[in-house]
């Protein structure tokens, strides 16, 4: 009997159509690339119940598990059904596996879980960017990184959230020991200079790093109470136009960045191609055509800025031109 | 005296010590830690007891409510000098016994190494202690193997109950018992620990072959010379000057000292760009011998109070505790 599939709701559903007739793979999103140790097990199942045993970690940080029978789909939908409940990723049917594929899994690096240099909780921040934004047919790239080391490489997304941190100094605890200006110096972009035995801080230079709080022995530096971050735009990497992001909001807020993606989603839906081949053309490409200044208006639309987050006027992207 | 007060007559209690005194204790400064979304206990300014931080050792010690971290001495305009004035409220500091020990060599240092500090003992002159007791051992710190576990020179013992209903209070202090009202009567003896997990053996009859000893160079190539075993200790009494012209008038200015840190770069550096003890290996090594070997020389008790403090913020995890006993062991070694 001849295979009758629909291979464009298959791969909404998270499938994949592999190079090998009849057999196909099941994608499985983290958000933030952060799980429970038990949801391994049941990768494991499904790979070796219905797989050929070997399961990719992709490079957005979900599991690829390969070589399944097209015919099972059903059934393997049913198997995800703890996973994706476990993972609380937004569902329409319970049991049909996942609703859609266009939006990616949000990654991110590990984050202040683990990482002394993180300034937030990435994987938290992921998993609130997914709810808001899954499902969603429309192809978006958003990742997030605890601090401007910047190993989730956001600048290679759509949108890059890098976390900062605004260093609050109290002169009274310094004992000038520069630890600080030496940790700027070396590791990050020199903006510390000493006067009169104490600290002072470029504003224009310093990125929100938080490398000096980490190094004052005395706690004379410390973090912000507010987080910060920074929100890159428009990075990709692909055939036509390989860029990476530029800034676009430096100091801003979880909140109103969480805005500006929901923002956008609707600017792609007014502006996308309508001949765009299973409406996959990238926002990136949408906002070339359409122009930043016109992106901007529907990006910022209700939002209200912290005071201090500075907006960037325009944005010009580089990269390596192929078409 | 011993009273058990319930936590509301504590409390007013305590609102009455507010108003006489500035109440120092140790305090969880949210957010505050080396890390994100990592706290710091120190020492701050309560108005309950609530506010203070019973459960857990505070990362930094009580000595910066003595000594403060930058001390302006004095301001100077062309031809005046004017002294800022002292604290101008008496003061109370929450304590554990180690701490209490500490006072003891801070107070060596300040007020009977020769002159009297000035600035150290306008301050001393009016405190009161307040100890808090250690129910169970912290996990880094060896007072009973420094004989700092039982400090009996306090003003006030001071103990909320588990229930957090219940306050129990030993006041010696004949100026605190008069804020005292209501409560019961009872026999009140401070929790002292008498084990600690952490045990250390201090080495007796160095010779000056243990400045060749390999462990200064394996711990010197660890250590980064940042400084926080120095700042967090209770025990550490080091300073260095710093004078400021300010930049709007340098004919106008002050004169400060400011905490130093053996461990770090300068400490040693003299006119002329000479400097004693160059690696980290060597002021590790002057570090642990002042703690443990030379100050008792002098003074004829060791300067390390065993908070543990200094082992438990290193962020090389350099023990100083593993160090000492390493020494003690070498020294049994070559004896035999
Ligand atoms: C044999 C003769 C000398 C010896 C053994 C000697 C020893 C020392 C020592 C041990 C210190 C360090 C004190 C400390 O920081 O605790 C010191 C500091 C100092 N000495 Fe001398 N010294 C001698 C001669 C002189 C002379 C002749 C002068 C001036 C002409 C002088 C000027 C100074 C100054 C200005 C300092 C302070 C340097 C600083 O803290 O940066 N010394 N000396
Ligand atoms: S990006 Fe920053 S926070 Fe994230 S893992 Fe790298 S260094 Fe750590
Ligand atoms: S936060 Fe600013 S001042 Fe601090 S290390 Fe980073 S760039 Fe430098
Ligand atoms: S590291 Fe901290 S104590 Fe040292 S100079 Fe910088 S702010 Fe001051
Ligand atoms: S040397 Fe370490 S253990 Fe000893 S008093 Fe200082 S901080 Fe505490
Ligand atoms: S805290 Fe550790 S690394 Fe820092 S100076 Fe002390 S021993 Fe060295």
């Amino acid at each position: 009997m001849g295979m009758d599939i629909n291979t464009k709701k298959l791969k909404k559903n998270a499938f994949r159509v592999s190079k090998e007739r009849g057999i196909g793979a099941s994608r499985i999103r983290v958000p933030g690339g952060y799980l429970d140790a038990k949801i391994l097990g049941m990768v494991q199942e499904i790979a070796e119940t219905y797989g050929n045993g070997y399961v990719h970690l992709t490079t957005r940080q979900g599991f690829e598990i390969e070589g399944i029978h097209l015919e099972d789909m059903e059934q393997i939908n049913q198997k995800l059904q703890p996973i994706i409940e476990m993972l609380e990723i937004n569902q329409t049917d319970p049991n049909t596996g996942y609703p859609a594929s266009g939006t990616r899994n949000i990654s991110a690096c590990i984050g202040n879980n683990v990482c002394p240099f993180a300034n937030y909780n990435t994987a938290k921040l992921a998993k609130r960017i997914e709810k808001e934004v899954f499902p969603n047919d429309l192809h978006f790239k958003i990742a997030c990184t605890g601090c401007s080391n910047d190993c989730a490489k956001v600048r290679m997304h759509d949108f890059g959230i890098i976390g900062m941190t605004l260093p609050q100094y109290d002169p009274g605890r310094c004992v000038n020991c520069q630890a600080c200006v030496k940790g700027c110096k070396s590791l990050s972009v020199n903006a510390l200079r000493v006067e009169n035995y104490k600290i002072v801080r470029d504003e224009e230079k310093c990125i929100g790093c938080g490398v000096c709080i980490t190094k004052c022995p005395t706690r004379a530096l410390t973090r912000s109470k507010k987080k910060y971050y920074k929100l890159t735009i428009m990075g990709r990497s692909g055939k036509k136009n390989p860029r990476l992001g530029e800034d676009f909001l430096v100091w801003a807020d979880e909140d109103n960045i969480v805005k500006i993606i929901c923002n956008t989603y609707r600017f792609v839906e007014k502006y996308i191609s309508p001949s765009a081949p299973a409406r996959k053309e990238h926002v990136g490409y949408i906002i070339d055509r359409v122009g930043f200044e016109e992106y901007k208006k529907w990006a910022l639309e209700g939002v209200e800025l912290l005071p201090e987050t500075i907006v960037k006027e325009c944005v010009y992207w580089s990269g390596i031109h192929f078409d | 005296m011993g009273y058990q007060f319930t936590k509301a007559e504590a409390e007013r209690m305590f609102e009455k010590w507010g108003s006489q005194y500035d109440v120092f204790a140790p305090k969880l400064m949210e957010g505050e830690g080396c890390f994100s979304d990592t706290d710091v206990v120190r020492y701050g300014k309560v108005t309950s007891l609530d506010e203070i931080v019973w459960d857990r050792k505070s990362d930094y010690s009580l000595k910066e409510v003595l000594l403060a971290i930058n001390e302006t001495l004095f301001y100077f305009t062309e031809d005046k000098t004017t002294v800022p004035e002292g604290p101008q409220k008496d003061i109370l500091i929450f304590l554990r016994s180690c701490d209490l020990c500490a006072v003891q060599r801070l107070d060596e240092i300040y007020l009977k190494n020769g002159y009297e500090d000035f600035y150290y003992a306008r301050v001393r002159k009016r405190v009161k202690f307040i100890l808090m007791g250690c129910k169970t051992s912290c996990a880094s710190g060896f007072c009973v193997s420094m004989g700092t576990n039982q400090a009996r020179q306090y003003d006030a013992y001071v103990k909320v109950d588990n229930t957090q209903k219940v306050v129990y209070a030993d006041i010696k202090d004949k100026v605190l018992k008069a804020f005292v009202e209501g409560g019961k009567e009872i026999e009140v003896t401070p929790d002292y620990v008498t084990e600690n997990v952490e045990k250390v053996n201090l080495p007796k009859n160095l010779s000056n072959k243990s400045f060749e000893n390999t462990i200064w160079q394996e711990y010197g190539d660890r250590c980064i010379g940042c400084g926080r075993c120095n700042f967090a200790c209770p025990t550490c009494t080091c300073f260095t000057m710093q004078d400021i012209f300010y930049k709007e008038n340098a004919k106008v200015g002050e004169r400060r000292r400011v905490w130093a840190s053996c461990q770090v770069d300068g400490y040693t550096d003299m006119a002329g760009g000479h400097s004693y003890r160059k690696t980290q290996g060597e002021r590790l090594r002057f570090k642990v011998m002042h703690k443990i070997y030379d100050f008792e020389k002098r003074f004829g008790y060791p300067m390390c109070v065993g908070c543990g403090r200094c082992d438990d913020i290193c962020p090389e995890y350099i023990s100083f505790s593993n160090c000492v006993n390493r020494l003690t062991k070498e020294e049994a070694e070559h004896e035999k």
